[in-house]
């Protein structure tokens, strides 16, 4: 069960969430991301609070997009899922095809636009999803684990990538991730969870270098703590 | 076993030299069939996809209903057509026993819990993976439904050849509201019954060597869009 008693999520940074399996990490994404309700207390997105359904939600859930560990493709060639939010957006046509090419281009999978996404790597079909997430310039980006099943060459990319649509947009980004190490490179603020409670929040200097909690400390040594 | 065989060459004979009576049963047959699908298809394939995105527990009971249909004895199609469709039923005033359009109504029957039950799985298989990327992408309802269908369209296909394969070899429920009218209802399995009573093997012959091949490429269409569904 999560139990977050309050969390603030600032604009424009990178946010890292790590903690053990069974934390409530990937839940508070998807309560995030607008997929699911919180069962108790409200949710605010720019100062508005998030209703249940109708058009706000649907306005806010636009601003935002989320990469899964295992990213779903559809069954279409990768062109089509690329542009898929910007036709669920009503872009035009030129548009459409102008913005889908440059983000195939800034994933480096213009050689495969017109294969079938499905018959493509992990490692691309990563970054077919990233590519799906960045032409949207949305304001948030919630990324579920997005390098656990890559190898290192591909985490190189998707976090090359990450950054970029970081600088490029001010897009803020939320990351759940195992890899201690990732979150370090990448974080500004670390967010600790432990049994569905935040434990710490805080810039990655000080949680990696001066924890408060000895619980923290523990699991960025690599203790197992339970 | 010389009969047999006689009667197997004799088939072979009246295929190749393209027997009208056996080409119109065929004909009949095919457009029965072809009709009753199609039917089925428009009512089933929507029912299959709303209920396959209602949560299981809601549509429970519906759904073993459905399950329960999909093994309805054709011969009991049957009579609840005839039932219905005799002079002594609510549709007797429409004339329809024993014509062509009783047995594509006896065979929608047949064929609407077959293509509504595979359809019910494949989008609920689909949903769950499909509905969360769709919706993360801005999808609005409507486009999110749209996807869930069009993911899986090759499943929901193989429905559909399914209920054709069901319908195309069934017996009892075209004899029952159809007749076996030489000329007007007689279709490849009634033909087949009183061919086979009347001594007649070859044609019974060729009419079931007509229809093994149907079913073969039913079955050869059936394999290779499930090949497709798995490779997928």
């Amino acid at each position: 069960m999560l139990s977050v008693d309050k969390l603030v999520i600032e604009k424009g940074k990178i946010y890292g969430i790590i903690g053990p399996s069974g934390a409530g990490k990937s839940t508070l994404l998807r309560i995030l991301n607008l997929l699911e309700p919180p069962s108790h207390g409200s949710l605010f997105f720019n100062g508005m609070p998030v209703t249940k359904a109708g058009k706000q939600v649907l306005d806010m859930r636009r601003k935002m997009t989320m990469v899964f560990q295992r990213p779903i493709l559809f069954d279409t060639s990768v062109y089509n899922n690329v542009k898929y939010g910007l036709r669920a957006r009503g872009y035009a046509k030129k548009d459409i095809t102008r913005l889908t090419n440059i983000a195939l281009d800034e994933v480096g999978l213009t050689e495969f636009t017109n294969r079938n996404a499905r018959s493509l790597s992990g490692g691309e079909a990563q970054r077919i999803a990233l590519a799906r997430a960045m032409v949207l310039e949305p304001e948030v980006i919630l990324l579920d684990e997005p390098t656990s099943n890559l190898d290192p060459a591909n985490v190189a990319i998707v976090e090359k990538i990450t950054k970029r649509l970081h600088e490029k947009q001010g897009t803020t980004v939320i990351m759940v991730t195992h890899n201690i190490f990732q979150a370090q490179r990448m974080a500004d603020e670390i967010l600790f969870f432990f049994k569905g409670k935040l434990i710490e929040q805080g810039s990655t200097d000080k949680i990696f270098n001066n924890p408060q909690d000895d619980r923290t400390g523990a699991f960025i040594n690599g203790e197992m703590i339970y | 076993m010389t009969e047999i065989w006689a009667g197997l060459l004799q088939a072979a004979k009246l295929i190749v030299g393209l027997d009208r009576e056996l080409l119109a049963i065929v004909f009949l047959s095919l457009k029965v069939s072809t009709a009753a699908v199609t039917t089925a298809a428009l009512i089933g394939i929507p029912l299959g996809a709303f209920l396959g995105m209602r949560p299981s527990v809601s549509v429970r009971w519906l759904e073993k209903l459905i399950n329960t249909l999909m093994g309805l004895p054709p011969v009991v199609a049957g009579l609840v057509i005839y039932l219905l469709l005799s002079n002594k039923g609510p549709l007797g005033p429409m004339e329809l026993l024993f014509t062509p359009m009783a047995m594509i109504t006896a065979q929608t029957v047949l064929a609407i819990p077959i293509i509504t039950g595979l359809t019910l799985v494949a989008v609920r298989d689909k949903h769950k993976e499909i509905r969360d990327t769709a919706v993360t992408l801005g999808a609005s309802q409507q486009m999110v439904i749209w996807t869930i269908i069009r993911e899986a369209k090759r499943a929901i296909m193989a429905a559909v050849v399914a209920g054709f394969g069901r319908v195309v070899a069934e017996v009892g429920a075209v004899m029952m509201v159809g007749g076996n009218i030489q000329g007007n209802t007689r279709v490849m399995t009634t033909a087949i019954v009183l061919e086979t009573r009347k001594g007649n093997f070859e044609f019974a012959l060729g009419l079931g060597i007509i229809l093994l091949i149907i079913a073969f490429i039913i079955n050869s269409l059936l394999y290779k869009i499930q090949g497709e569904v798995r490779n997928h």
